[in-house]
């Protein structure tokens, strides 16, 4: 078994996270470049049906299980730790280059650790090595709406993985097994709970702002590491345990609508790329609560074409913020004259991330809408068909349109350091080498499949689909009636702990206080008023404390004998 | 992380688009595209996997109406939404 858990894929990451935190300059950026490779050499030789396991208590923990699904994920987890490491290469001390690249390679390890876990106790983990260890890729920005954000982050994360540990306790309880397998919704607690700590991860509706909130806020090279990670994650974690489970099929699709709404109006460019992120999982959500081989296939196949786009086009807005300081939609524009490369490759992403024919998108996002019609779903594919609408028009478009075009922002800089652009051109070239030759992809998908993309009809319509929505928005722009980016916050679910939570608690306290401080009154009052009266009666001065002087205590001791007398005779 | 200030604020140059005429012409020929997509319609026998489909260019209509229906409406929740930038600073 020792020899097999070094072979485990966290150990290796582990291993150059702790020789990258003591090293610098080109041997640590070697270190960065070797551990994903050495990785990626390791999970190829790894077969499927290995697995490592030990007794602990009356349980089995399974720290490695290899199937088709675990290795799907783990070589997509060491091609996006490579990118995000070529893309941090040049970082330096003043960036918390150390803290930054350390985080970043235990952050991918944990994410390795998560999928290869065979038990819920190694999951739960890696759970919440995951947040402890992506949250220092916030804080590394060092503003203080990023510690803040950082901290509202880890806050959710680990409510996330207690909830997970108290599912999965409650389940070994109930069915005397630990093993990250098939779950599903049978009615029991236990099944709720993990649903809810996967659905936290995956950023459900309503529990979905800690995205939105976070990754605007982490480092320009962090944030590429955010997104590959921890949503991924919850998907595979969903694959694996909840296929077939048809409230995720509704979950899904209203993933897929409402943050495009949101997306349309937000100014943070990062944040709307978050937005987007939430669209694009609703897909995968969709496709796995359908649950046929052809839906997870899809929405596992989309899962990694999305970590490939989605990277490329954080890692485009990480090269524009690393240049020129700027995010806001209302800060930039006609960045095409000094950034042309990185413009085009933020178009090739934006193509992807649209499932634009040739690009990865278009070949995994339309298993998920197939499977979607195959099973009969006839009112869940307009929503899906609207939000692929929604998502080429504040992704495909407005990404690239108010940063590199629209009107010019009057900023003159250059194209970002060669390292940058290496990543982004792996990614845009991953991009387009999926979505031309999909069979690469569909080969390493946990079922066997022979769905085939392209064909005319799909080509055509999509194209149209995608072709008219954009006529929509010249349309709305020669008309005047799109909105103009405005800096401004929009209200989401965050509203209610960041804003009446904190003024309800205030409120409660406020009022516990003004409570308080009346009955204190009333029975300090209470006791005053006592006080007052026994010193008036038994104070120095109160008739029954007086002192009496000895000579009229003697002239009553002879009037009371004298009496006495009288009274004897 | 070091962001670096925008370098200069003019070059003096012209660019791509600085010349109105060519927005025109790449605007143009886009809408050549949408034309040739629409006629194909007609050419090409579709597939029909949804009862939608039926309506002739359905891709492109439901296309272009959620599109222009998405934006309208997110226009109208920023009534409701919207606040001032620093709306949540000093929580």
């Amino acid at each position: 078994m020792g020899i097999e858990l070094l072979r485990h894929p966290f150990v290796i990451f582990l291993v150059g996270a702790l020789l990258v935190a003591v090293t610098r300059g080109n041997l640590r950026k070697a270190l960065l470049l070797l551990t994903p490779v050495i990785g990626g050499i390791n999970i190829l030789g790894l077969e499927a049906g290995t697995t490592v396991e030990f007794a602990f208590l009356d349980y089995t923990l399974i720290p490695l299980r290899v199937d088709r699904l675990s290795l799907l994920f783990g070589y997509l987890f060491h091609l996006a730790a490579l990118i995000g490491n070529i893309f941090a290469l040049h970082l330096r001390d003043e960036d918390n280059a150390r803290v930054q690249h350390t985080a970043a390679l235990l952050y991918a390890g944990s994410a390795l650790g998560a999928v290869f876990a065979g038990d819920m106790i190694t999951l739960f983990v890696f759970w919440e090595l995951l947040a402890l260890t992506s949250v220092f890729l916030i804080w590394a920005r060092k503003t203080e709406r990023s510690i803040k954000a950082g901290f509202r982050y880890l806050v959710i994360h680990v409510l996330s993985g207690v909830i997970l540990l108290a599912g999965t306790l409650l389940r070994a309880h109930q069915v005397g097994s630990l093993e990250f397998g098939d779950i599903g919704l049978d009615g029991s607690l236990a099944g709720w709970l993990i649903l809810l700590a996967f659905g936290i991860k995956a950023a459900f509706p309503l529990l979905h702002n800690w995205l939105t909130d976070a990754y605007p806020e982490g480092t320009a090279t962090g944030t590429v590491f955010l997104s590959a990670f921890t949503t991924k994650v919850a998907v595979y974690a969903l694959a694996r345990s909840y296929a077939g489970t048809e409230i995720l099929i509704y979950v899904g699709a209203v993933m897929t609508c409402f943050p495009i709404f949101y997306a349309v109006i937000e100014n943070d460019l990062r944040r709307v790329l978050g937005y987007s992120m939430i669209n694009q999982i609703g897909f995968m959500v969709c496709g796995i609560g359908i649950g046929t081989a052809l839906a997870v296939n899809g929405a596992v196949a989309h899962a990694f074409s999305d970590v490939i786009f989605k990277g490329l086009l954080f890692m485009c807005m990480g090269s524009v913020l690393h240049m020129t300081g700027r995010m806001n939609g209302s800060d930039l524009g006609g960045l095409y004259k000094s950034m042309p490369i990185t413009t085009v490759l933020c178009i090739v992403g934006a193509a992807s991330i649209s499932a634009f024919p040739l690009f990865s998108g278009f070949v995994s996002k339309s298993m998920v809408m197939a499977a979607v019609l195959q099973e009969g779903h006839v009112w869940v594919w307009p929503a899906l068909l609207f939000a692929s609408a929604g998502v080429f028009h504040h992704a495909g478009i407005k990404i690239p349109y108010f940063t590199f075009f629209a009107h010019d922002a009057g900023i003159r800089t250059t194209e970002p350091p060669g390292n940058m652009l290496v990543a982004m051109f792996i990614g845009a070239g991953l991009c387009i080498t999926i979505g031309s030759r999909p069979s690469l992809l569909y080969g390493i998908l946990p079922y066997v499949t022979d769905y085939t993309p392209y064909d005319v009809t799909h080509v055509l319509t999509q194209t149209q689909l995608l072709w008219f929505g954009a006529l929509a928005f010249i349309g709305l722009q020669k008309t005047g009636i799109y909105p103009p980016e405005l800096r401004s916050v929009n209200i989401d679910a965050e509203w209610t702990y960041r804003w009446m939570a904190p003024r309800l608690v205030r409120g409660i306290g406020g009022a516990v206080a003004r409570v308080d401080s009346a009955v204190r009154g009333a029975v300090i009052g209470t006791v005053q008023r006592v006080m007052h009266s026994a010193t008036r009666s038994h104070g120095p001065h109160g008739i029954l404390a007086r002192t009496w002087p000895t000579g009229s205590m003697v002239l009553w001791v002879a009037v009371l004998l004298a009496a006495y007398l009288v009274f004897y005779f | 992380m070091s962001e670096h200030g925008p370098h200069t604020t003019d070059d003096g140059r012209t660019y791509l688009f600085d010349d109105p005429k060519n927005v025109d012409r790449f605007v143009n020929g886009f809408y050549v595209v949408c034309v040739v997509l629409v006629i194909l319609d007609f050419v090409v026998h579709r597939h029909i996997s949804h009862r939608w489909e039926n309506l002739w260019a359905f891709h492109a209509l439901y296309g272009f109406g959620a599109c222009w229906m998405l934006v309208v409406i997110a226009k109208q929740m920023r009534r409701v939404l919207m606040r001032d930038e620093d709306y949540y600073d000093g929580d």
